[in-house]
């Protein structure tokens, strides 16, 4: 059985016309994927020396074990806003003679095998390497790289339950938020000590191995528990059933003034609101506004002005770069009725571009209050937000042409929590990047002043442009209509 | 209204259509029948620009829909789901529909409050998502929204799969009137031969990408398809 699943997935994952086109995506994945594993390799086998020097009077690896608290919470973090849980297209199963534990059990299994439950391995074993080339006892560290393997498949599988709790909830992040910020509370104002707490459960269960046991068991019970969610999931009425939600609708005649393209904006706004995957990309707007707090307030941070363009981009941009790199997959769905209909595609796409412009102007407006951390603060964010506005919108505009994976905005399959996923995140950095490189060159080369404003002169050359590098865009999006409509009509 | 010459599609190298010449007349109810793969769908397909041709072209009222746009104003289709949006109500949709074809709100409303009896109640006004609907009323609404902003070619693939027996009367009924009454020209496709023979003056058979059959229909048509598709019993290539 597990046999044909395997055999079904490389069909799907080969068949697809996402896979023709993604190829350079890929290969920059492997990429990121190898540049991580080196630096997991420098962690493991780096640690324990660095940690002699800097704390020569204690013993390296008790001090290790206190950082396990940080590493887990990390871990969870990472996972839930890259990690996803395998999709599968279960409809087609549930009449065939499988048993529902066995689809469970693979959909559980495949998942253990990501990505992120190996990259910790170049991390562990190097480290244990390296506590037994120090002469601490074998057993001591071979227990410990078992437990650290156990506690990162306990992360996975802890991961997919918060998922499944917070799919259900407008703010998804939020009981994750809440958890690890709980803890690290907990911990930072010395109400429990979470960090020696876990650090000697794990120095106790390297010294007696027979504890093991205990990690095993609360792997075992996160397991049983994500099969029982995902089995009772697993029956046709849960995708099937018609989840009746009572239409609130807005007013949105405000967006007459946009005059000819007022009927795409106004669809726009309902494609936002009205469906998770789309509303999650606000969620994460607001959170995103925050991002610069992670920053400024460090001194060690404030010196570092080349780094200012870089999270004003991030901060101003960030929906931009979440909705602006899947236009026009969100509209796949009816991208042929549109394609028969009497639309302009400029008007169309200029409707997108405005929606973008807007948010990038709202957030900078949201995001004037980090002037308390210096002018040249603010200086950075308007120059990033103009930068936005004039360069990367139409970037953005101009690369959804090269879109050909549907996004199925109505699907509602066991398994399928859509949200946002690596890739997404690695599309966006090499327009936050380049910005960031020009100014810190020029910075570093003339001063402050000359950064800002070739950063602000490259966005009002956009904006100038604007008219022109639309009529390109739009040619680009005639000249693909096919292959696009071919392309969305496809599923998977 | 609309004149095919010479099309072909083709893809790597299987010819899945080809018509030598087809022309519709203004206000002709044009019927498309013929079994799965038979490039029904290809043809309306081609006719609403959403493939391109291999070779040849189609135009619609001397306009070549591949070459210019000016025949969507006055030519509107309903060819499956994927036309629908899924996260509007009904209304929405059917407004945004009219935006696009200059039809104001008045406009819209005045239209479907005559569709009152073919909704029977289970469109307008049930603050539902389109995507809530069943596929019976989905297909309702998408066959309204086609009629907006008075076109003047309607094409509809496949109308009255999905639909109850009732609705299925009611939908022939407004599409004889559309012909008859208002001089619309309508295409429709069906595999339902009884239906076919009710609503169109003219009826094409397609068999593997050709045309072998085109009658003007009359009381003797349904008998002689029939005869047509009952002989065809030899082993016929199913496409879809």
């Amino acid at each position: 059985m597990i046999k044909h699943f395997i055999n079904l997935e490389w069909k799907q994952y080969f068949r697809s016309s996402y896979w023709q086109k993604s190829l350079g995506l890929n290969i920059l994945l492997v990429f990121f994927a190898l540049y991580f594993i080196v630096v997991f390799l420098i962690l493991g086998f780096g640690l324990l020396p660095i940690l002699k020097k800097v704390f020569p009077d204690q013993d390296p690896f008790v001090v290790a074990n206190g950082f396990i608290f940080f590493w887990i919470m990390i871990d969870l973090l990472m996972r839930f806003f890259l990690q996803k849980l395998p999709v599968m297209s279960v409809k087609p199963l549930l009449t065939l003679p499988i048993k529902r534990s066995t689809v469970v059990h693979y959909v559980l299994g495949k998942s253990a095998l990501s990505f992120f439950n190996f990259l910790p391995l170049f991390a562990i074993i190097p480290f244990s390497i390296m506590l037994i080339v120090n002469d601490y006892c074998t057993s001591t560290a071979l227990t410990w790289m078992f437990t650290m393997i156990i506690v990162v498949l306990i992360g996975n599988f802890l991961n997919f339950i918060i998922e499944a709790f917070s799919a259900e909830l407008e703010f998804s992040f939020l009981p994750l938020i809440i958890f690890v910020g709980t803890l690290y509370g907990l911990d930072a104002f010395g109400i429990v000590s979470m960090t020696s707490l876990l650090g000697d459960a794990f120095l106790g269960i390297a010294n007696n191995p027979i504890f093991i046991l205990v990690p095993i068991a609360i792997l075992a019970l996160c397991y049983s528990f994500n099969f029982k969610l995902l089995k009772d999931k697993l029956f046709l009425d849960s995708s099937l059933k018609s989840k009746i939600t009572e239409v609130k609708a807005a007013d949105l005649s405000w967006t007459k003034r946009f005059g000819d393209i007022a009927p795409f904006m106004q669809l726009d706004l309902k494609l936002i609101w009205r469906n998770k995957r789309t509303k999650s990309s606000v969620w994460i707007m607001l959170i995103g506004l925050l991002y610069g707090l992670f920053f400024y307030p460090q001194p060690m941070y404030r010196d570092m002005v080349w780094l200012f363009p870089f999270i004003g981009i991030f901060v101003t941009g960030i929906f931009l770069i979440n909705f602006g790199q899947f236009i026009p997959a969100w509209d796949s769905g009816y991208y042929k009725m549109l394609m028969s209909q009497n639309i302009k595609y400029e008007q169309y796409l200029r409707s997108k571009f405005i929606l973008m412009v807007l948010s990038v102007a709202i957030i900078f407006v949201l995001s004037i209050p980090y002037v308390y951390f210096g002018w040249k603060i603010l200086v950075a964010h308007f120059a990033a937000a103009i930068y936005n506005i004039g360069v990367n919108s139409h970037i953005m505009l101009y690369g959804g042409s090269f879109n050909r994976k549907k996004i199925d905005l109505n699907q509602r399959a066991a398994f399928n929590y859509q949200g946002t996923g690596a890739v997404q995140w690695i599309i966006g950095l090499p327009l936050m990047i380049l910005p960031m490189i020009i100014f810190a060159i020029l910075n570093w080369l003339i001063g402050f002043e000359t950064g800002i404003i070739a950063l602000i002169l490259l966005g009002i050359a956009g904006i100038v442009f604007h008219k022109k590098l639309m009529r390109i865009i739009t040619k680009r999006y005639l000249d693909s209509k096919y292959k696009m409509i071919n392309a969305f009509s496809q599923d998977n | 209204m609309i004149y095919t010459k010479d099309i072909s599609k083709a893809y790597n190298g299987t010819t899945v259509l080809k018509i030598d010449e087809l022309n519709i007349p203004k206000g002709q109810s044009f019927g498309l029948v013929g079994n799965n793969g038979a490039g029904k769908t290809t043809y309306f397909s081609l006719l609403l620009d959403l493939i391109k041709p291999t070779t040849g072209s189609i135009s619609n009222g001397e306009i070549i829909v591949d070459q210019s746009e000016d025949w969507k104003p006055y030519t509107s289709s309903f060819i499956d789901e994927s036309f629908l949006i899924g996260y509007l109500t009904p209304e929405e949709y059917f407004y945004f529909i009219g935006d696009l074809r200059g039809q104001n709100k008045a406009d819209i409303d005045a239209l479907t409050s005559k569709f009152e009896d073919f909704f029977n109640g289970e469109i307008i006004g049930k603050k539902k998502y389109l995507r809530d609907l069943s596929k019976g009323n989905q297909k309702k609404a998408g066959i309204v929204a086609a009629l907006i902003g008075n076109p003047e070619v309607i094409i509809l693939d496949e109308p009255f799969a999905n639909l109850d027996p009732t609705t299925q009367i009611r939908l022939k009924q407004i599409l004889k009137d559309l012909a008859e009454k208002q001089g619309v020209t309508v295409l429709i496709s069906s595999h339902d031969l009884m239906h076919v023979t009710d609503v169109c003056e003219r009826i094409v058979v397609l068999e593997k990408g050709e045309i072998i059959k085109d009658l003007e229909t009359n009381p003797a048509t349904l008998k002689e398809l029939e005869a047509h598709f009952a002989g065809n019993l030899e082993p016929v290539q199913e496409e879809e």
